[in-house]
Parts: structure tokens; sequence; C-alpha cells
């Protein structure tokens, strides 16, 4: 398998505070892995990072063998093969679904309307949206907005997809929805990098759990061996911190 | 049926009081020792109905500039506002230009940008340079506005929250791409009414055209007034300045119930 993605040594500060010190992390072609970690690790940071919204300080992110993270590069062209979806699902209010799903790939990519249209009518039927190409977020559910970005970002056609917590906004009952989407890209064959509190979500669908504490990935392994018998005592720590708070 | 009844109720008390309370200030008024003579000087119907005609006339050439200044003030302003949030060093300059500019033209009182250019610009002799002083009036509302409607832009494109921008560039949009279809669109609708405060400002402003001597509404009611030793023609163009002013205002407030409706409504 060769790698999607690697992270080699990044470091990312804001002013004083570092919160990525020495990141190394590889992601194979088809992989899934989940980042878990108490808020403030950096597992938000670590994805902005990879996303190039943030800078880095040190060290280098690989997708797919080319450095992207070099003198030169032409981000716009990098995010194009890189998806996001953030926990405030940041969908454009000023726009109906439809038009916030064919946005970019109108205007990166430069697909015609038609076409665009009619790729983003078939993500959105694929994610049972179909009926709600023509409201405008605001008349959204949580989880159905949250639907929507995901098919915002996979109608760039990513090699990667980055999701940030993306159930945290979330009431309980809209979670499942969402995570079934989750559930359906990874079956799919996504490459994803997921940043998680959803523990038994995890388990169930990473193929392999990092464990991110005070910017660096202090664990990782196959989710049962991360999850059920951390050898790490912050791991364990924080496991039995999600366990007594019953999401475990 | 208390809340239709409490509502009918309310609708009685806000009428009642209207009246009582203008009652009280009409009477207040009519009784002044002075009343009769300003009756006499300010509401003349029939010199108010004389120099209607001719005050009408000489109030579309303030609509005229109006509309000319407020086209060039909707663009400039928005080029203004778009250079001051450029980040990074590089557009420093851009951004100092901005601020300098803002500061300058907010500072000064715009009848003396008026006075300035309008007997300044002319004075040059410049073969090029227009002679028109309603032309250089337009030149000096146009230079003050932008700056004020400048602000009004850039309060909107800081409001529009950074994750908006983050999501647009995140999907590989440049910051053009999302300044230009993200970021100002919801920008623009939020300023919609403080904009338009500053129109209905520009508006009345148009009426400083006059010191150069463009005759204009209020320069025609004091040739009026001077003719006759009258005010009413004042109370004239007043009328109509503030005929214009009211259904600007409720067009503002329609363009922004229909964005929220808009927003709210479900698709076909």
């Amino acid at each position: 398998m060769s790698e999607a993605l690697v992270v080699d040594g990044v470091h990312k500060s804001f002013g004083q505070l570092e919160v990525l010190r020495g990141v190394d992390l590889a992601v194979a072609e088809h992989e899934v892995v989940c980042l878990i970690g108490a808020s403030g690790s950096g597992k938000s940071t670590l994805l902005r990072c990879v996303n190039l919204l943030e800078p880095i300080d040190e060290g280098r992110i690989l997708v797919e063998g080319d450095e992207i993270t070099g003198r030169g590069v032409d981000v716009n062209r990098v995010r194009r093969r890189i998806g996001i979806v953030f926990q405030a699902y940041n969908l454009f209010p000023h726009m109906s679904v439809l038009v916030n799903v064919t946005l970019a790939p109108m205007l990166a990519l430069r697909i015609p309307r038609a076409q665009a249209e009619a790729e983003a009518t078939t993500l959105l039927e694929r994610f049972g949206l179909a009926d709600k190409r023509n409201d405008y977020p605001d008349r959204l559910s949580g989880g159905q907005q949250q639907r929507v970005a995901i098919v915002r970002a996979l109608a760039m056609k990513p090699d990667l997809m980055l999701l940030d917590e993306v159930t945290s906004a979330l009431d309980p009952e809209l979670v499942a929805e969402v995570l079934e989407v989750i559930r359906e890209l990874a079956a799919a064959g996504m490459t994803m990098l997921i940043a998680t509190h959803e523990m038994s979500f995890a388990r169930d669908i990473a193929d392999r759990v990092c464990f991110l504490d005070e910017g660096v990935i202090l664990e990782q392994g196959p989710p049962a061996q991360i999850l059920s018998e951390p050898k790490e005592p912050r791991t364990q720590q924080f496991l039995q911190r999600i366990i007594e708070a019953g999401r475990l | 049926m208390t809340s239709a009844g409490e509502g009918r109720r309310g609708v009685t008390v806000a009428l009642l009081s209207t009246v009582v309370f203008f009652t009280l200030l009409a009477v207040a008024i009519t009784h002044a020792p002075g009343w009769p003579e300003v009756k006499r000087t300010f509401f003349n119907w029939n010199q108010f109905r004389d120099s209607m005609p001719e005050i009408s006339r000489a109030f579309l050439l303030n609509v005229k500039i109006f509309m000319i200044a407020e086209a060039f003030i909707l663009v400039l302003a928005l080029v203004l506002a778009v250079l001051r949030s450029l980040p990074g060093p590089v557009f420093f300059p851009m951004r100092a230009l901005g601020i300098a500019y803002a500061d300058f033209f907010r500072g000064v009182p715009t009848i003396l940008v008026i006075a300035l250019l309008g007997f300044g610009a002319p004075a040059l002799q410049l073969s090029w340079v227009p002679l028109s002083t309603t032309f250089w009036g337009i030149v000096a509302l146009i230079l003050v506005y932008t700056a004020y409607v400048s602000e009004v832009y850039r309060a909107g494109i800081e409001s529009v929250h950074p994750s908006q921008d983050a999501a647009a560039r995140s999907l590989g949009l440049t910051h053009w791409q999302s300044l230009r279809k993200v970021v100002l669109p919801q920008a623009v609708r939020r300023v919609i009414p403080p904009l338009l405060n500053d129109f209905i400002g520009l508006q009345k402003d148009t009426a400083l055209v006059g010191f150069l001597g463009s005759v204009e509404a209020f320069k025609q009611s004091q040739i009026d007034a001077a003719a006759t030793f009258n005010y009413t023609p004042f109370v004239a163009a007043a009328v109509l300045f503030v005929a214009l002013t009211i259904p600007l205002a409720r067009f503002t407030d329609w363009l922004v119930l229909r964005d929220r409706r808009r927003r709210q409504a479900t698709g076909t």
C-alpha cells in the first residue's frame, strides 16, 4: 500500500503555545485513521495543518508523495485534493444546498454547471438529501447540514478526507445518520483521517487509532488494542475518563 | 382569544396616546406668541403652491446628483473596504492608504471638501478639467461618502465569521473567489440597513452642492425666499426631501425581509 498522507515531524505554535510538538503519522491509501485525545491535544490543529489552513512551523507534510508544505506550492491545488469537514458544518448560509455543493467544482475545477449539478444531485441522492437540494441551510437539521457539508467536500473528488469532530455539535439522536455516511465512505474505500470523541465509532470504523497527547502521538495501533489494552498510562487515564463519562 | 383582545387593546392605546400627544404639541405651537408670524412666513399655502413647480424641477438635480454619486460610491467604497481587508505584509501600503483616506475624508466637513474642490479645481484652468460646479460637487460627495460607506462595508466583512472563509478556502477556492462568492455576499446583506442610512445622509447632502451655485432644490428655495421675503419655499423643499427618503427606507425594509424569507423558505 502506498502512503496517501505522511506527516513528518510537524511542529505548530500559536504564539507561546506549542500545540503540535513533532507529530509523525502515515496514512495508507484506503486506510481510516482515527485521532483521539483530550480537547486541546492538537487533533483539530493537525487536521487544519494538513489542509494548509494553518502554516506549520517545522516538519513536512506529503500527500501521495508530493510535499505540500514546501515553498511555492499552490495551496489551492493542494486543498482541492483534500476534503475537510468541520465540527460546525460551515455551510454557506446564503446559498441553497445545491449551490453549496456545486460552488467549488465550478469555480476551482472549472466543471460546467450542468455537469456539476448532475454530479451533485447524484451525491445528494446517495446520502438521502435529494429532496433538500433547493433548501437553504437554515432550514435543515444539524445532521442534514453536516451530511451536506460532507457531500460538499466529496464533490471535489478528494484523495483524502479530514473529518474534524463532525458529530460533536449534533444532538445525540442526529449523530447516527452522520456516522452512517462516514461508514459508507469507509466502505467505498475513502482514505480518511478522523478526529473524534465517539470511541465506539472509532472502534468500529478505524483501521488504526492514534492517541494524541500534548501535541504528540503517544500511542497508536489497531482500535481493539488501543481502546481496550492501552500501554501508556496517559492513554489509560484518558479512556478511563471517557468510560466514566459513559461514552465507551 | 386573550392575545387577540390584548392586541386590539394595544392598538387602541397607541392610537389614543398618539392623538393626545400631537394635539398637545399642536396646541402648544399654535398658541406661541410668534405663531401668526411664523405661520405667515413659513406655512403660506399660496406661496407653497406657487414655488413648488420650480423647486420640484430643481429637485430633479438633487436626484441626479444623488443617483450618480451613489453609483460610484457603492463601487468605490467596496473596493476601498476590500483593499483594507487584504491580509499580509505585502498589502500594507494598500491598507495604510485606505486608512489615511478614510481618516481624511471623514475628518474634513463635507461643505469644505465641496468648497475646496468646487472653487479650487476649476481655478487650475486646465483645459481638461471640467468647470461645472455640479460636477465638482458630485466628486466631493463621492470622495466623502466613499470614506463612510467603506467603513460600513468593512464592518460587514469583519462580521462574517472566519470559518466561512476557511470553509471556502478548504474547498480550493482562491482568496478572491472566497471573497466574491462567500464573504462579500453575506457582508453586503448584513449592512444594507446602515448603507441606506448613509444614503439618506447623502441624499440630504446633495443640498450642499447649491453652495457652489448649482440651482438644486435648496438653492432654488433660497432664491424664491429672497424674492418674496417668505420662507415657505424652504418647507416645500423639505417636503420633497422627505418624500424621497420614505420610499427609500421602505425599500430597504422590503429587501431585508425578502432575504430573511428566502433563507427560511423550503425549496419547491
